[in-house]
């Protein structure tokens, strides 16, 4: 269980299998011996084509998904936690102090307009509700949201704006491990600047960040370590 | 352990034949303060029946459920006097129907309905039960204008929040609900999740949500409980058992999923 002082995150001997039942029980083996760490301040980019698991780690090291085998193993206060072992509970407790994450799509919330969506990611992470609404309403001007959209549910929004509400979700809060997955996919220039900069505010604030990227450019801005996830094709 | 660790409501085996057929055979579980907990499963599940027993309105073949009583004190609930039973549902826990007419007193008007449950705790004065009617009624939405009228004069959605009202003025600290959302428009169905994910982010409240809709239960619950055949098959964080069910049975109810 020991890791170095500034580890964040341990990955070892992660396995991840699909067993499809529809499909005559069809055996869909992801991932093998996944292992790795990323220390704070640091941002570890997964690699590997489409289909090599890349999103499956991310949601392993969230809780979304199961893991078949092996630790993950997040720094928790002055301990660790292992989330392939946590109880629903801990996962919850964990997803709001310690672990964040930047989903390719928004699942919304209906009637729940846009700055509260924003706001309620900042106040499960401790913080106060005036503090939290003035922290959401930074971020969704900075991520180019008009004022006038602000009260409306994102349900009706653009892609583009829904990945942006998404993005403030995930950086309003300040978890010291958080999760991005293609969170600047479909975003123009500008909105992706602002991305890269949140990314390296974080890094600067000791947060130890893992992250999938299609986009190279953001790639080389972000990364300070790269692995290629086929390397654990199962 | 700190008060918060300890469940609000645990069942252990909880079992019940109806003759020679399952209701619901050996299952465990608990909810916590601040917690949603779904139970879903098709007709026949076991679902209802399972809520009818930890209500205390069915009593099991076998097993127990126990409950933190506001004095911290766990008890046994089937140990426990009629009365002091009777007195829970009437104080501390709520109870919402899929159908209204089970929930609501449809021949007393909706300032009645909420009222009656105060004057249940011992409330005395007409002016200030009217007065906490009203705010209720506010709270889950409809006009204090229509607090004379009787409930069959109410929408579908409105009776369901009528029954959110009722059962909130009294300061419950766990609800029953079951199917609250069947038979009502999408939007005024998430008009209702709203005000339930509100009520219990501030209140703390501890809610056992019976459903066929897994997308209500993503909206709404933590902790999903998924039954077939009186059993439980499948439990677990909501988000992970509907996006990486493990069951064949849980895998069939997800991909039927017109919603997603």
């Amino acid at each position: 269980m020991r890791a170095d002082d500034s580890t964040m995150i341990r990955l070892d001997g992660v396995d991840k299998t699909f067993i499809m039942h529809l499909r005559a029980g069809a055996v869909l083996p992801v991932l093998r011996a996944v292992k790795f760490e990323v220390n704070a301040g640091e941002c570890l980019v997964l690699d590997g084509p489409s289909g090599s698991g890349k999103s499956s780690i991310l949601k392993m090291i969230f809780g979304n998904y199961r893991v078949d085998a092996g630790s993950i193993l997040v720094r928790d206060g002055d301990g660790w936690s292992d989330v392939a072992r946590a109880s629903p509970r801990d996962v919850l407790r964990l997803r709001r102090s310690v672990i964040g994450y930047v989903s390719q799509f928004l699942r919304t919330i209906p009637r729940v307009g846009a700055l509260d969506v924003v706001a309620a990611s900042a106040r499960d992470n401790g913080l106060e509700a005036a503090t939290a609404r003035a922290r959401a309403a930074e971020l969704l001007a900075r991520l180019g949201i008009p004022e006038r959209l602000w009260q409306l549910p994102p349900a009706t929004f653009s892609g583009g704006e829904q990945q942006r509400i998404n993005i403030a979700r995930g950086f309003v809060a300040t978890h010291p491990v958080l999760l991005l997955d293609e969170p600047t996919a479909s975003l123009d220039k500008k909105n992706r600047a602002a991305v890269i900069d949140f990314i390296r505010q974080r890094k600067r604030s000791g947060a130890a960040l893992i992250g999938i990227f299609h986009d190279d450019d953001v790639k080389r801005q972000v990364a300070d370590n790269s692995i290629d996830v086929s390397r654990f094709r199962a | 352990m700190s008060t918060a660790e300890v469940p609000l409501i645990s069942a252990a085996g909880l079992t019940k034949f109806y003759g020679v057929r399952v209701g619901c055979l050996d299952v465990d579980l608990e909810a916590y303060a601040g917690e949603v907990l779904a139970v879903v499963g098709e007709s026949g599940s076991g679902k209802s029946t399972l809520l009818s027993l930890l209500s205390t309105q069915l009593r099991p073949t076998r097993g127990s459920v126990h409950f933190r009583m506001r004095d911290a004190l766990v008890r046994d609930l089937f140990q426990l006097e009629e009365a002091q039973r009777r007195l829970l549902s009437r104080t501390d826990w709520g109870f919402v129907h899929q159908d209204a007419r089970l929930g609501l007193r449809m021949n007393v008007s909706a300032g009645g309905n909420v009222g009656e449950r105060l004057m249940a705790v011992g409330w005395r004065n007409y002016a200030s039960i009217r007065r906490e009617a009203r705010l209720w009624l506010a709270r889950v939405e409809i006009d204090g204008d229509r607090i004379d009228d009787l409930p069959t004069t109410f929408s579908g959605g409105m009776r369901q929040r009528l029954q959110i009202a009722k059962n909130m003025v009294s300061a419950p600290r766990l609800i029953f609900m079951d199917e609250p959302t069947g038979g009502l428009d999408v939007s005024v169905q998430a008009r209702l999740i709203d005000l339930m994910r509100g009520l219990v982010a501030d209140h703390g409240l501890a809610v056992i949500i019976v459903t066929h809709d897994l997308a209500v239960a993503r909206l709404l619950s933590h902790r999903i409980i998924v039954m077939r055949y009186g059993r439980v098959i499948e439990t677990g964080l909501t988000d992970q058992v509907l996006d990486d069910p493990r069951e064949p049975y849980t895998q069939l109810l997800v991909a039927s999923d017109l919603r997603g």
